[in-house]
């Protein structure tokens, strides 16, 4: 166990049938090498990261695989559905993605990351399509953890779809602007927890530095989820662990509950005993 | 006989089985999951499912994402 899990208030998170020892769950793609990879893989703290289902190159030279450079005994594997612009190809993704997961014996057979994308310039989500693939994954006894935009109303319909987790976008993928508009993302986690307070929302997309976790963790989300964020870093590593510093300060920053916001100053030391002049007294 | 493997086409042997296809491709001894004509053919179907002239099959893997 390490000093971090020791903290106050830093607990798992149960998403589904899978409890996980952080509330940070990061992608592999976009990096560099595989080394700085697995580096800050290793730094981040996550317990489950991102991978996407691709066609096996037969007519290249195969190279590295990232399954060569994957504790599978550490990692529980999140299979996404990304470059799916159709439900249909969004569902026959994730059943590939469970069968490799199967075939590896990886616990994120039961999950998969939905995305069922409108278009490549803005990687918003296609709500009509979201919803349709994850009724039909949710029937075929997936547990969806499914990419949304931060609209309230919609992650309310995939609540009741059956989604395992709805995962608001802060911003576009891969975009870096953090959260744009946190009254969406705390309306959403009113909503979506009202009666039901362990129903997990985490944050996913467009984290650009430890702050933007921060923020989403401050906000109330049980996680984040990103990738290019450390990814792209220039120093991928330290993003890493500040990434992972971030999401437990802001989780311990939420919990502890922040002072009331007032419009005027209010003295730390006490104005009894000053020996100065005091203006208006 | 003819089939399009992961949207190329190709020439392979005729009444080969999936397994036997992965086994021409070196991909027996990974993960490789498959589907013809959009439907998943479980691994513990590949030694008995015939490929057929015409289908269409997808082999894939896992690789990097977000």
């Amino acid at each position: 166990m390490t000093t971090e899990t020791m903290e106050p208030g830093i607990s798992t998170l149960t998403v589904g049938s899978r409890t996980l020892s952080s509330r940070l769950i990061v992608g592999t793609g976009k990096y560099a090498d595989f080394n700085v990879m697995r580096q800050a893989l290793d730094a981040s703290g996550a317990h489950a990261i991102t991978v996407a289902v691709r066609r096996e190159r037969l007519y290249n030279d195969q190279g590295e695989s990232l399954l060569d450079h994957i504790d599978l005994d550490r990692y529980t594997i999140l299979p996404n559905t990304a470059g799916c612009f159709e439900a249909d190809d969004a569902i026959r993704v994730a059943r590939l993605g469970r069968e490799l997961l199967e075939q590896l014996g990886n616990p994120g057979a039961s999950w998969v990351k939905l995305e069922v994308l409108a278009d490549k310039k803005t990687l918003l989500p296609d709500p009509v399509g979201t919803l349709e693939a994850c009724r039909e994954l949710v029937a075929d006894g997936f547990e969806v953890l499914c990419y949304t935009s931060d609209d309230p109303v919609m992650a309310s319909r995939l609540k009741a779809a059956g989604a395992t987790s709805v995962m608001p976008a802060g911003s576009p993928i891969g975009s870096g602007q953090g959260l744009l508009n946190r009254n969406n993302i705390a309306i959403i986690l009113e909503t979506l927890k009202d009666g039901d307070p362990d129903y997990p929302v985490i944050v996913d997309a467009g984290v650009g530095c430890a702050s933007d976790v921060t923020i989403a963790m401050e906000t109330g989300a049980d996680g984040v989820l990103l990738n290019t964020g450390i990814a792209h870093a220039k120093d991928p590593v330290m993003m890493a662990h500040a990434m992972r510093h971030a999401c437990s300060s802001g989780r311990q920053s939420c919990l502890s509950g922040r002072i009331p916001r007032k419009l005027y100053a209010t003295a730390s030391s006490p104005w009894e005993g000053t020996i100065s002049y005091i203006p208006g007294e | 006989m003819n089939v399009v493997i992961n949207g190329q086409h190709s020439a392979v042997p005729d009444g080969i089985t999936v397994a036997t296809l992965l086994e021409l491709n070196d991909l027996a001894e990974r993960a490789c999951a498959v589907e013809i004509n959009r439907t998943l053919v479980p691994k513990r179907d590949h030694d008995s499912r015939v490929i057929e002239d015409g289908d269409a099959i997808e082999l894939v893997t896992l690789v990097g994402g977000g």
